[in-house]
């Protein structure tokens, strides 16, 4: 029997005892996650738990995207880790993180890549403490005539997050691009952990700023698994109308920012504009402009009065007029049809190998979607269809959100006209105790994973939340290489990828 | 073309009022907030303890006072306890020039003073911003890029973010202030030339926000760095920062 048919089977959000989850050597816990992968499964979620103060149990959660069907195994290890990527670069990114938060060893490593540059807040306490430099990080050095470094950051032109990335160039010619993060990090697993639920929520909505509704929604599928506690219908439809509504500001802000990095005024300035008539809306029903104090366990904190709806309704309308013709004035303008097209391809292979999700993976034609997928919430009830498209270049990624616009706001129209009655918030109790559960929410820029588990009295013993942003920075390295230095600020924005969601 | 010229009429003039008129906006937006308290009963234990944030705080006689530089603007931190009533106004205007202003009885502000004659002659019809994020969740961030969108258009008010410290008079720090972001954050200060400003944006920047007491951040902008306007906000509406701007340079 393959460790797979072993593994403990779950969905999305619905909680397991953690003593269920098979325990597997360490060995056979790495062949098993490989095997799985290259069987077309997808690491959804893979991290260490301190179980003793000499040991780590690793949980690897696996998604099989086609039965919508998520798998758990786990396996305890004292200081080294399984050879968790070899034959698994999928695993890669997942492996360097336990290493750094955990401070286990990997095996072939002297010293991993760090991936945020933090001392280990997660490592079992009998382990060795090993001294720690923030600003150790192995660049990758070409040499040759006329190979030049380029370095940009932490501090960018613009108003940006920081990060640093370093160029190996040949002329224009990008031969490869070192991401180095972690100027964002700020210990949000640690706080989850260890803050009441009061507080614990409002750093839910901070981990990052523009995916508030999906990162909470989240982090309450999680407590509400754990709680047993049934959403009504209505808090289901707020939520889902929420969530759609992020999107589209972020998605259109993309689109504006897409037409700016082009030079490209009028787009930008109108996608601009309209951007905020979605934040707006949001605020409206939330009192923010991000949707902040919406989410909350059990349901949602505001309810949306019929005349609200209505309001809202309209806006939505005029969104649906005003919309169209800024698109076509981007996408059939050929000077930018000419910058977008073929820069910065990702291949579906790619997204296959590194499993790369959102928009970016949906641009290269891997259907690729929670809400489709895995479907909770109201997304059981209403399907969205999935947009594709193939080319897989900033134009592709561009041309997927303008599509994703036009469907969620068809989504949020159709909602508002037939919101279901009933509470809109219900009590959330105590958490059962000694429970695993996985929460996945489609968030604009993807799958946005949110792992808990409890311990004996119910207390939340480990909360692992992984931004599509984990997964996809590594797609921006890749889509660089053998590009041009100056297509970099178009390619980058094309992604749009959290630095906050990603340093945590 | 005329698509261009068509779609260019479809937008109209969409800027906002402000300041030339009172904005209004959405009932449950959360502004300003305020106290009321019953100076006999001096209730702090309850709602202090039951916030989720360091909103209320004691006074020296042991009264409830709000402290905005700590609020996280939350629906749960409007609470009514004996003697002691949290609620928000909608109100934008908050950002002051000392981070003692933030600290209330009532949730009345001494709003941000307008620099001194010689800063304004320098600063007063053109001021140019670094920003820099340190610690935050790009909410602020965002919130500073809205202020360039044609809604806001700081830009109107001869106020820029430019690309370089090199080119700036000022820096606007958003965030708590991570342990990684430190040097960083120091070193483009110190990339300004003389005179500068500093303004601190959102709840992260002044107190820590929601991260307050990680180990991996330093709880707002460290007393190395000295603040000139403190604009308060989870993230602060754009108003908020653009009206604060405005006062600082005595444009309002």
């Amino acid at each position: 029997m393959s460790g797979r048919d072993e593994a403990l089977r779950l969905r999305n959000r619905r909680a397991a005892p953690l003593a269920r989850v098979p325990v597997l050597d360490g060995d056979r816990f790495a062949e098993t996650i490989a095997d799985a992968v290259s069987g077309g499964d997808r690491i959804i979620s893979l991290f260490g738990l301190v179980e003793t103060p000499d040991t780590l149990r690793l949980v690897a959660v696996l998604g099989d995207d086609e039965q919508g069907q998520l798998r758990a195994i786990s396996s305890l290890v004292s200081q080294q880790l399984p050879p968790l990527s070899r034959g698994c670069p999928q695993a890669a990114r997942f492996e360097r993180e336990i290493a750094e938060q955990c401070g286990a060893a990997v095996a072939g490593f002297q010293a991993p890549k760090p991936v945020r540059r933090h001392p280990p807040d997660h490592a079992p306490s009998g382990w060795p403490a090993r001294p720690h430099d923030r600003d150790w990080f192995p660049f990758t050095s070409i040499a040759g005539e006329e190979v030049h470094e380029v370095a940009v950051g932490p501090v960018h032109a613009g108003v940006i997050e920081p990060g640093h990335f370093r160029f190996q160039a040949h002329g224009e010619e990008v031969l490869s691009l070192d991401i180095m993060l972690g100027y964002q990090h700020r210990g949000v697993e640690r706080l989850l952990e260890a803050l009441d639920r009061r507080r614990a929520v409002l750093v839910a909505e901070s981990i990052a700023g523009d995916t508030v509704i999906a990162h909470t929604s989240a982090w309450c599928g999680a407590i509400e698994a754990l709680a047993r506690c049934q959403k009504s219908p209505r808090a289901q439809a707020l939520r889902g109308i929420a969530l759609e509504l992020e999107r589209l500001a972020n998605h259109i802000g993309d689109l504006g920012t897409l037409a700016g990095d082009v030079a490209y005024q009028p787009a930008a300035a109108y996608f601009g504009r309209l951007r905020g008539e979605c934040l707006n809306l949001l605020m409206l029903v939330s009192g923010n402009r991000y949707g902040r104090g919406l989410v909350r366990p059990g349901g949602v904190g505001f309810d949306v009065p019929a005349e609200m709806a209505a309001e809202i309704g309209l806006r939505v309308g005029q969104l649906r007029e005003a919309l169209p013709p800024v698109a076509s004035l981007l996408l059939d303008a050929p000077s930018v049809q000419s910058r977008f097209e073929g820069t910065g391809v990702v291949s579906a292979e790619l997204c296959g190998v590194h499993g790369f999700v959102g928009p970016v993976a949906r641009s290269a034609g891997v259907l690729r979607d929670v809400r489709h997928d895995y479907p909770y919430g109201v997304y059981r009830f209403v399907q969205i269809p999935v947009a594709s498209a193939w080319a897989g270049d900033v134009f592709a990624r561009a041309l997927v959100r303008w599509l994703e616009i036009q469907r969620s706001l068809e989504f949020v129209t159709e909602q508002l006209r037939a919101l279901p009655r009933g509470e809109c918030r219900v009590p959330c109790g105590a958490l059962a105790p000694g429970e695993l559960v996985v929460a996945l929410e489609e968030g604009w820029r993807g799958e946005v994973v949110h792992v808990a588990v409890t311990d004996d009295a119910g207390r939340i013993r480990r909360h692992k939340v992984t931004d599509p942003s984990f997964r996809n920075w590594d797609a921006v390295a890749l889509a660089m290489r053998g590009g041009q230095i100056s297509d970099f600020p178009l390619c980058n924005k094309s992604f749009n990828l959290s630095y906050a969601g990603h340093d945590l | 073309m005329l698509d261009l010229f068509r779609t260019r009429l479809m937008q109209g003039t969409p800027t906002s009022e402000f300041p030339d008129r009172d904005v209004s906006l959405p009932a449950r937006f959360r502004g300003r907030p305020t106290l009321s308290r019953d100076d006999t009963g001096a209730a702090i234990g309850a709602p202090a303890r039951d916030l989720p944030s360091g909103l209320v705080r004691a006074d020296s006689r042991a009264l409830p006072v709000l402290d905005l530089g700590a609020c996280l603007f939350s629906p749960e931190e409007a609470t009514a306890a004996p003697g002691c009533q949290v609620a928000f106004s909608q109100d934008y205007r908050m950002a002051t020039g000392t981070r003692n202003d933030l600290i209330t009885p009532t949730g009345q502000v001494e709003l941000a003073r307008a620099l001194n004659q010689q800063m304004r002659r320098v600063f007063g019809r053109s001021l140019r911003l670094r920003s820099v994020a340190a610690g935050s969740c790009s909410g602020c961030e965002a919130e500073l890029v809205a202020l360039n969108n044609v809604v806001f258009d700081m830009a109107r008010f001869g106020i820029q973010f430019v690309a370089s410290p090199r080119h700036a008079d000022g820096i606007v720090i958003t965030g708590a202030v991570s342990r990684n972001m430190r040097a960083a954050l120091e070193c483009t200060y110190a990339a300004i030339a003389d005179p500068r400003l500093v303004i601190a944006v959102g709840a992260c920047a002044i107190s820590g926000g929601p991260f307050t007491g990680s180990p991996e951040v330093l709880n707002g902008v460290p007393d190395s760095i000295p603040v000139d306007l403190w604009v308060p906000g989870c993230p602060p509406h754009p108003l908020t920062t653009l009206d604060g701007l405005l006062r600082l340079l005595g444009r309002l």
